[in-house]
């Protein structure tokens, strides 16, 4: 239930409109019940129906048609000269005596008919309708004015109540964004786009359903509930309690079905997040899949997936149908009961039409709210599922965190500091193990080292993508982890392996980090990063979109555009990361060319598999399982003869023959480069 | 007229068509359907209700007759029972005021008994319905899937992943509870109404009439309600749309947005989008918060016509006091659909533009599909002949010219050439993800239009620059390959192309794990997954664009190795950009602008001093000509 709790939290900036909603709600509801007592009003009072009372006396022998003298259980308390009922026949006492009485028979028309015995004795009080068309007038015009206040109610509160949830849904999306937005790569590793996105979507609806109908509609349906017994026990306390007696009946179901319901929303939201999964990669892998055939295999694991969403639907929807209607017949059943006591209080004269007839209007009236009921119940459930989801994701912690004394890095020299830096991701298996080293400001680094050594790692650490297990990275002088992570990750500009570019023009992506630049700077930054003629080759130039709907572009365009994106930035450290390894040898060209104007005076790390790429680095460091193995400038390691010589000797003879080859290069100079 | 302002969820549909005229969104959304599109326009469609939806969605629903025909039992039971109970309560109170307390047990027992009867076809009715809707959702789910993986890669490039995953997830759930709940409904509306003018006429025809003469005035209000209606419903649609692909690309790309820092601004743009959201929503929720109490007000006012016309006539003594209290009763129930279909307009709206799309997704025609007589190579050679190949993307376009070539089993073919040149494209076509504009292609002589595409990719290998794996574990990522390899397979193509030791030191070994798209793992790693993939597959045409691009020296000396004994008798296609590699090659042929500039082995190229010579010279001369620091030397690959 805390869930719940929680989500109504969020009501708390909307007080003001809650309590307006409220009396709404409130008043919508006093015209709602005023109805039926108008109704009443215009039965007993504008029709003023025929009426007979009980004198609580019986005829103690049945009374033949043609009979005009009876004998009474016990003494009647009526008149001679007065009218009476026996049955549907009405009478007038000729003459009275003790239980004796004699009658004449079939007055006003009625039929003269045999009675049988224990046949009841009514004392006709009406026996015609006496009421005026005028008060039915009065009736019929304050049941419209009545519908028309409540109308006015109705709006406000049908409006507000919309008007709530979709401040809620604003905030709590809001949220959710923004906290999906702060999460530290550790988060995102884990997390599926589907799921997530299902999250923010399919929940936040969840949890709207619930703040109108759980907050607004259930207050109304109660409030309705209660006024209706307060206003039928007064009219008739014996009938309201038979009206109300099956009502535990219903709470009881509610709470008995509001667990299992939630596990059964639970299971069916996570389900649904495992069929986008399925679906979100199916499609962005279309080709590998159409290169291996597979299509028949994504077909049977999606089926398999759908099926299972099916079995869970279907297992709510059981739920549902026995639920709705069992709200619906319970109070059917009450109708029953009140019409058939009610009838009967009606040949005695202990109620009127009227109040029959509103004891009616109020148990239909009540069906409606019993019905939304069984939704409610679901929609708590439902919201108890969506809440608890929805709260993973905004209760989850950044695994990088912003100190609250955070000082903003300002005229950042560039000195990189690893000391004894371990890594883990996952606390179990070490991915760094006490690596240091040091760089001097606008120094070239290049890592290297067989996959998975640990040099993306290295690069991930430094803008705080990961905090560090052990030891510590420092910029200047100054632990990274105490600065503000904007100010941080401002300092380091990063191209990345993957390029991603954002559903927008050329010229919003190349801006996108730095929002303020002026076309000037985008323009100059995207020559320097030698992708502007490019663009003006495009019939839109800088406005072109990319991404999906807009133009395809290569890996090496794409990498061109990202180095303009980091170019504008200005950042005083730089992040390379194999960021030129699929593009043909003149766009590589252009990259080169592109990467050597974004260097100068920046420090660099350079994730190079190449080894011509850190021939003329300033530091190399070697990586091996997660330690720097060799580190040193290039002649050094190559004395070295260990690994990175290894790694040398098969990159270079590979190109050295090719050299040769093409005849392009003399004999001295490559002595000269395999020394 | 007590609905008590409206409130209820119940699923109360009722035919929109007979009030309004479907109007411009109406007739876009039945041509949507039968438009074969190439990429989707997202049209308005504001209809409540769509024919051609319906008797669609109504064909799905076939094999489920029997559960259909008992739900129908069910819906029109209850409608009547429901719809004739004031009838029975009119008599009661008719018997109560003449003092006749047998009929009065009577009638009651006999309500009893509607209201037990009404709730096992009530019971029966969801039950059995809600089963169908279930079933017809999965059907259209499958459906949808099955047919999405017929259709060609041209489909793809057009249509955004996004755009194409929310027709199959949010437009079919957007039918669900018109399927589970809605058609019937609607059905035991129409039962529900025409008992009631039933039960009412044959009481009293004067009074009826008199009754109804309020109907007019709520079809013309709720007309012009519509017409707003579906206005501002469209826009709530739109907005949300937009709100949630805004959503996915930030959840998508936050890696960048945290290393570019933006994450202000993008929150700022999320919330402005957000907030447009909220402000459609809250309008249209205005309208929904007005029409309700006009509603009421009609029936109300048709209640106070029951109270004086017919309070009139009772105490003229031409009506009894049972039937004036049946004709109160019977407003509330006459209004009681209308009043539901009005609260649930939006998702009926939605539903109905929910089909349009589904349906327009299951009837784009795939370009590709296999000849009825296409046949079944059980094994290739690996000829692949390209004649005369024309190609383009957009017409008019060309993307490659007059390619041939022809490649033997063995052969090594690298292509060379710029970026765009078309040599991505080019093996595209040999995988046929895309069909020829003009020439053909063919494998052992065979036309490739006239194989299964299926025994085609069984024997052809393709690792691409870009490695895309699944979430499951390596092993299953390998399996891909080659569905029925066993374990020791598994691992030999794993140590084939050096994959094995990195995958042995993962924390459960084969059985790691990947993450989404394998984020767990560098781009190399990824690469090597997918090489071992293609290599299982066992195949005689092997496709390697890029395939090496990022994985490290050591290791790609591996693959070479692994390479040069796979593709003795193959048939190769490469792209790379590494020298080593190209010029192994049996023969290079360097693309410009989608034509074939030149052909022939590296020797030939060099001495021929063209354009590849031309290249190749560019890149090596670089490396003997140092300039400012390292700089120049950056990846060369």
């Amino acid at each position: 239930m805390s869930t719940h709790l929680r989500l109504l939290t969020f009501l708390l900036p909307y007080k003001k409109q809650v309590i307006i909603a409220w009396i709404a709600v409130a008043l919508t509801a006093t015209f709602t019940m005023a109805i039926p007592q108008l109704v009443r009003f215009g039965i007993d009072t504008g029709l003023k129906p025929p009426t007979f009372i009980d004198t609580g006396s019986k005829i103690a022998e049945p009374l033949r048609a043609d009979e005009t003298t009876m004998q009474l259980t016990e003494p009647a308390d009526v008149s001679v000269g007065q009218k009476v009922r026996i049955g549907s026949e009405n009478m007038t006492i000729e003459s009275i005596d003790g239980t004796t009485a004699t009658v004449e028979r079939g007055v006003e028309g009625t039929r003269v008919v045999a009675h049988g015995k224990n046949s009841d004795v009514r004392r006709v009080d009406r026996d015609r309708f006496e009421g005026s068309t005028r008060t039915l007038l009065i009736a019929g015009s304050l049941i419209l004015a009545a519908a028309l206040l409540r109308g006015v109610f109705a709006y406000w509160m049908t409006y507000l109540s919309e008007w709530l949830g979709q401040h809620i849904a604003f905030d709590l999306r809001n949220g959710i964004y923004d906290r999906l937005q702060r999460l530290s790569y550790a988060y995102h590793d884990k997390q599926q786009t589907g799921q997530l996105m299902s999250r923010a979507t399919q929940d936040v609806e969840a949890t709207r359903m619930f703040i109108v109908m759980g907050v607004l509609r259930l207050m109304q349906m109660l409030l309705m509930i209660t006024v209706a017994f307060v206003l039928m026990a007064f009219s008739q306390l014996t009938l309201a309690l038979i009206a109300w007696a099956l009502l535990p009946l219903i709470a009881f179901q509610s709470i008995r079905v509001q667990g299992r319901s939630r596990r059964i929303w639970m299971l069916i939201q996570e389900r649904l997040g495992s069929l986008t999964t399925i679906l979100q990669e199916n499609l962005t892998g279309v080709r590998v899949v159409k290169a291996f055939s597979r299509e028949k295999y994504e077909e049977a694991k999606f089926n398999k997936e759908a099926e299972k969403l099916f079995d869970a639907n279907y297992s709510q929807n059981k739920i549902q149908s026995f639920n709705n209607p069992f709200y619906q017949t319970v109070g059917s059943l009450s109708q029953v009961a009140v019409l058939c006591v009610g009838a009967l209080m009606i040949t005695k004269g202990n109620l009127t039409a009227g109040e029959l007839t509103a004891f009616i209007i109020y148990l239909q009236l009540l069906v409606q709210p019993l019905r939304v009921l069984g939704f409610v119940v679901q929609i708590f459930a439902r919201a108890g599922a969506a809440g608890e989801r929805i709260f993973e994701i905004l209760d989850a912690e950044s695994a990088v965190k912003e100190k609250p004394d955070a000082v903003t890095l300002t005229s950042v020299k560039g000195a990189v500091h690893f000391n004894h830096v371990s890594f883990s991701y996952d606390a179990i298996s070490p991915v760094l193990h006490d690596v240091s080293f040091d760089v001097e400001p606008s120094q070239v680094v290049a890592l290297l080292g067989p996959t998975g050594s640990g040099k993306t790692t290295i690069v991930n650490l430094l803008p705080r993508f990961y905090d560090v297990t052990a030891g510590r990275i420092m910029i200047d002088e100054i632990d990274i982890r105490d600065t503000t992570i904007a100010s941080l990750r401002s300092t380091i500009g990063i191209i990345q392996q993957d390029v991603f570019l954002f559903l927008a023009t050329i010229r919003d992506n190349i801006a996108y980090g730095a929002i303020d630049a002026t076309q000037e700077q985008i323009i100059e930054a995207a020559k320097i990063a030698r992708i502007h003629d490019f663009i003006m080759s495009l019939p839109d130039g800088y406005d072109t979109w990319v991404g999906e709907r807009g133009i395809t572009l290569s890996g090496g365009q794409k990498q061109r555009i990202s180095i303009a994106r980091t170019l504008l930035l200005d950042p005083k450290i730089l992040i390379l990361d194999d960021s030129t390894s699929s593009v043909d040898t003149q766009t590589e060209f252009l990259i080169q060319q592109a990467l050597a104007a974004v260097m100068k005076g920046r420090t660099t790390l350079v994730i190079a598999q190449r080894l011509r790429t850190v021939k003329n680095a300033d530091q190399i460091l070697v990586m091996k399982d997660g330690t720097i193995a060799e580190r040193g400038r290039h002649e050094e390691l190559i004395a070295q003869d260990g690994l990175y010589r290894e790694i040398y000797d098969l990159e270079l003879r590979d190109q050295d023959e090719a050299l040769r080859r093409a005849g392009i290069i003399t004999e001295a100079s490559i002595e000269g480069t395999a020394s | 007229m007590w609905g008590g302002g409206g409130g209820g969820m119940g699923g109360g549909w009722a035919p929109w068509g007979g009030h309004g005229p479907g109007g411009r969104a109406q007739w876009m959304a039945q041509q949507g359907l039968r438009r074969s599109v190439d990429a989707w326009d997202d049209e308005e469609l504001g209809a409540a209700y769509n024919h051609e939806v319906t008797v669609r969605l109504l064909r799905y629903v076939k094999p489920y007759l029997m559960r259909a025909l008992i739900s129908t039992i069910g819906v029109v039971t209850g409608a009547i029972l429901l719809n004739y109970q004031p009838a029975i309560i009119s008599d009661a109170v008719n018997a109560a005021v003449a003092g006749d307390t047998n009929t009065v047990v009577d009638k009651s027992l006999i309500l009893l008994v509607m209201v037990l009867i009404g709730w096992g076809a009530q019971y029966t009715q969801l039950s059995q319905a809600g089963f169908i809707g279930h079933r017809v959702l999965l059907k259209l789910r499958q459906e949808m899937f099955a047919h999405l993986q017929k259709l060609s890669l041209r489909f793809y490039d057009n249509n955004e992943v996004g755009r194409v995953m929310s027709r199959v997830q949010n437009d079919v759930t957007s039918m669900q509870e018109l399927l589970s709940s809605g058609f019937l409904t609607v059905f035991g509306d129409i039962i529900g109404l025409a008992v009631i003018v039933y039960v009412v006429t044959s009481r009293n025809m004067e009074l009826a009439l008199v009754t109804f003469s309020v109907v007019p005035i709520l079809i013309i209000v709720t007309f012009f309600w519509q017409i707003y209606a579906r206005r501002a419903f469209m826009r709530v649609r739109q907005a949300i749309a937009i709100v949630n692909s805004n959503l996915q690309e930030n959840v998508s790309g936050v890696r960048v947005i945290q290393s570019l820092s933006r994450e202000d601004v993008n929150a700022e743009r999320f919330s402005s989008l957000n907030e447009d959201n909220m402000r459609a929503n809250i309008e249209a929720g205005r309208l929904q918060a007005a029409i309700m109490p006009m509603v009421e007000l009609i029936s109300a006012a048709a209640t106070a016509l029951v109270m004086i016309y017919g309070g009139h006539k009772v105490l003229q003594g031409q009506l009894n006091l049972g039937n004036f209290v049946l004709f109160i009763f019977s407003i509330n129930l006459f209004f009681q659909p209308i009043r539901e279909l009005v609260l649930q307009y939006t998702q009926l709206q939605r539903a109905m533009a929910g089909g349009v799309r589904v349906f327009e997704v299951l009837d784009t025609h795939p370009d590709i599909e296999d000849d009825p007589d296409a046949v079944d190579l059980d094994d290739i050679r690996g000829e692949v002949t390209f004649d005369h190949v024309d190609f383009d993307y957009v017409e008019g376009v060309p993307v490659l010219r007059n390619i041939s070539i022809e490649a033997h089993p063995g052969e090594t073919i690298a292509l060379v050439g710029a970026t765009g040149a078309g040599k991505t494209t080019l093996t595209a076509l040999i995988l046929r993800f895309y069909e020829v504009t003009r020439g053909s292609i063919r494998i052992d002589g065979i036309e490739l239009k006239k194989i299964k595409r299926s025994s085609l990719t069984r024997r052809t290998g393709v690792v691409l620059q870009d490695p895309f794996l699944f979430s499951g574990t390596v092993k299953e990522n390998i399996l891909y390959g080659r569905l029925d390899a066993t374990d020791d397979e598994v691992t030999e193509a794993a140590k084939a192309v050096g994959a094995h030791d990195f995958i042995m030191k993962l924390d459960h070994g084969y059985d790691t794990a990947l993450h989404e798209r394998g984020q767990n793992l560098s781009v190399g790693q990824r690469q090597l997954i997918s090489f071992a993939r293609a290599v299982l597959a066992r195949p005689r045409i092997l496709i390697l664009d890029e395939a090496t691009a990022n994985v490290d020296t050591r290791t790609e000396v591996v693959i070479q190795k692994a390479l040069r004994e796979l593709l003795k008798d193959r048939t190769s296609f490469v792209i790379a950009h590494r020298l080593s590699t190209i010029r192994e090659a049996t023969r290079i042929i360097v693309l410009e602008h989608g034509q074939i500039m030149e052909m022939g082995t590296h020797d030939e190229l060099l001495a021929k001093d063209g354009i590849y010579a031309n290249l190749y010279r560019m890149t090596y001369e670089r490396l003997e000509e140092p300039t400012e620091g390292a700089v120049e030397e950056l990846p060369l690959s």
